[in-house]
């Protein structure tokens, strides 16, 4: 399905972190992170608020800068004030909890604005794209209005392919569906499953704990700023090793 | 009453008693207020030596030409429209200055907008006109500059400039109010920036646009129309503001009115006038900035 996958003993994983700190003042908002996220596997990053797993994955397009560690994206090293920073960002969409389309520009232009002012493609040919993605996450009739006229879960499926219009290596979630009223929930989890099933390669923190048990590959468990546990989904709901993971899902799961 | 019926009638606003009252009284006062004026003063009033001045029969041409006062209300115009053009562009780069992450640009925009805001204007003007107009302009050979040069002897450069062998003059005043009111625009623009909220930010970074990008397409439009009601109020003090240059023989509207008021020694009449010339000014400024506050508004729906 996914070229990368038959030749994964060769490829570097495409985002490598090690020893990854950051803090915020005093506060020590991650410590000495490690983690390897292959070609086409899907990271399901949780934890309780506050752990830092936004900020983790903020870190990787250096919406966030570290201050210790290092980041590789497909490779490269990112750090804090590079100047081919776009580039890299290119290569790794982002979806976020509070949607943050464009207010100012239609569903389209939204689209369009990155692969145009990347020079990318052309404006057709970026308008054509824009138009596949929207059918792809199932809004192509809204392509002409303005993002605050659609619902909230319509507004992040046009979040989602925003980022895909930049064909990124990688897509990281930033909590896409917490800000949802509940009954939008399922239309933006459809559209990442399906992604997932088409081979991206995802890092998705959320509390969808569902969705997390269909697609993820490994669990990333965090708390205070470190990774506490990494398993594959099963393992980690049946019989996670750690107390605070146990803990995290009895408190999650409890009612 | 079903579903369908109509919503029941709203109770319309109208002009009760009490209003009644209000607008009796003040009219009273007004009456009052001429009547001492007409009694007391005992004030000739005579309108029409001024109002010569807003136009003149030309005999030579055979036609109405503009007088003095209504080439000071043009000068002023072409002062205000000028000033306002550099003013934003000062603004938007000084209040881009002001948000960005280089510290040297920073403290430069930040030195500029407090040394204007915290000197009188007045003040800042006089110095402006001995220190840097009258070394400067020589220096750059504005002074001496060709009026018979086709550049500069046709109508255009007239419409656009006024008279040529006024233009270091003109370029003085305007120069002088655009640094002025740049201030001002840059805090407003700053905050127009500053004010859009964090994830717009984010996301265009998200989506690899260069800063420039960034601010172009994504941060500067979403800031024009915030700080469109604050910026027409700034333009409109701008043109207020053109007065105060007449203290350095700007001959804009006051200037001249101050000849004018000179030489007929009819100072009141001069001063109403005036003063109704820069309302009309700046009210249809006002009407026509509200207007494109609507469309801007319906736009972004």
């Amino acid at each position: 399905m996914n070229p990368a996958m038959n030749e994964s003993s060769h490829t570097p994983p495409l985002v490598e972190i090690s020893g990854l700190c950051k803090w915020f003042g005093e506060f020590s908002a991650l410590y000495d992170i490690n983690l390897q996220v292959n070609s086409g596997e899907r990271v399901v990053v949780c934890g309780p608020s506050g752990s830092g797993k936004s900020t983790m994955i903020r870190c990787i397009n250096q919406l966030e800068e570290h201050q210790a560690g290092t980041i590789k994206v497909d490779g490269r090293e990112v750090m804090p004030g590079m100047k081919q920073i776009e580039e890299v960002r290119r290569d790794v969409g982002m979806v976020f909890q509070s949607f943050n389309l464009f207010p100012h520009l239609t569903v389209v232009e939204n689209l369009t604005i990155g692969p145009i002012r990347n020079k990318l493609v052309s404006k057709t040919e970026a308008t054509e794209r824009a138009m596949h993605y929207l059918e792809r996450v199932h809004i192509a009739e809204q392509a002409d209005k303005y993002p605050p006229q659609l619902s909230g879960g319509q507004q992040q499926r046009v979040a989602i392919a925003r980022s895909l219009c930049l064909q990124p290596k990688i897509m990281l979630f930033d909590e896409p569906t917490s800000a949802l009223d509940p009954e939008m929930i399922a239309g933006v989890l459809d559209v990442m499953i399906e992604l997932a099933e088409g081979g991206m390669t995802m890092i998705c923190v959320t509390h969808e704990m569902g969705f997390a048990r269909r697609v993820a590959d490994r669990i990333v468990f965090m708390d205070f700023g470190e990774i506490v546990e990494v398993a594959e989904p099963e393992t980690f709901f049946n019989s996670p090793r750690t107390e605070r993971a146990k803990l995290f899902l009895s408190q999650l799961l409890g009612h | 009453m079903d579903r369908n019926s109509p919503p029941p009638e709203q109770r319309k606003k109208r002009f009760t008693l009490v209003d009644l009252l209000l607008f009796s009284a003040l009219a009273a006062l007004i009456l009052y207020a001429g009547y001492r004026v007409n009694d007391v003063l005992v004030y000739h009033w005579n309108w029409s030596r001024v109002l010569g001045f807003l136009v003149k029969y030309d005999q030579e041409s055979e036609s109405w030409v503009a007088n003095l006062l209504l080439q000071g209300l043009a000068t002023t115009l072409r002062l205000a429209i000028w000033a306002t053009v550099f003013a934003t562009l000062v603004g938007v780069v000084m209040g881009y200055w002001r948000t960005c992450q280089n510290l040297a640009l920073r403290i430069i925009s930040r030195c500029y907008v407090e040394l204007i805001r915290n000197i009188p204007p007045i003040v800042f003007i006089f110095i402006f006109y001995f220190f840097v107009s009258s070394q400067l302009f020589p220096a750059i050979g504005i002074y001496n500059i060709d009026r018979d040069n086709p550049w500069v002897a046709n109508e255009v450069f007239a419409f656009l400039f006024g008279d040529p062998a006024l233009l270091d003059n003109f370029l003085a005043g305007m120069i002088c109010l655009s640094l002025f009111e740049g201030a001002y625009i840059t805090e407003i623009v700053r905050a127009g920036i500053q004010s859009t909220p964090k994830g717009q930010w984010e996301a265009a970074r998200s989506i690899g646009l260069s800063p420039f990008n960034v601010l172009r397409d994504i941060i500067l439009p979403q800031a024009v129309r915030k700080i469109l009601p604050p910026l027409a109020g700034q333009f409109i003090t701008l043109i207020k503001d053109s007065a105060i240059i007449s203290l350095i023989s700007i001959q804009e509207l006051t200037f001249v009115a101050n000849e004018v008021a000179a030489t007929t020694t009819r100072v009141f009449e001069t001063w109403i006038l005036v003063g109704a010339m820069y309302f009309v000014l700046c009210y249809s400024f006002a009407l026509l900035f509200a207007h494109l506050e609507r469309r801007a508004k319906r736009s972004q729906r």
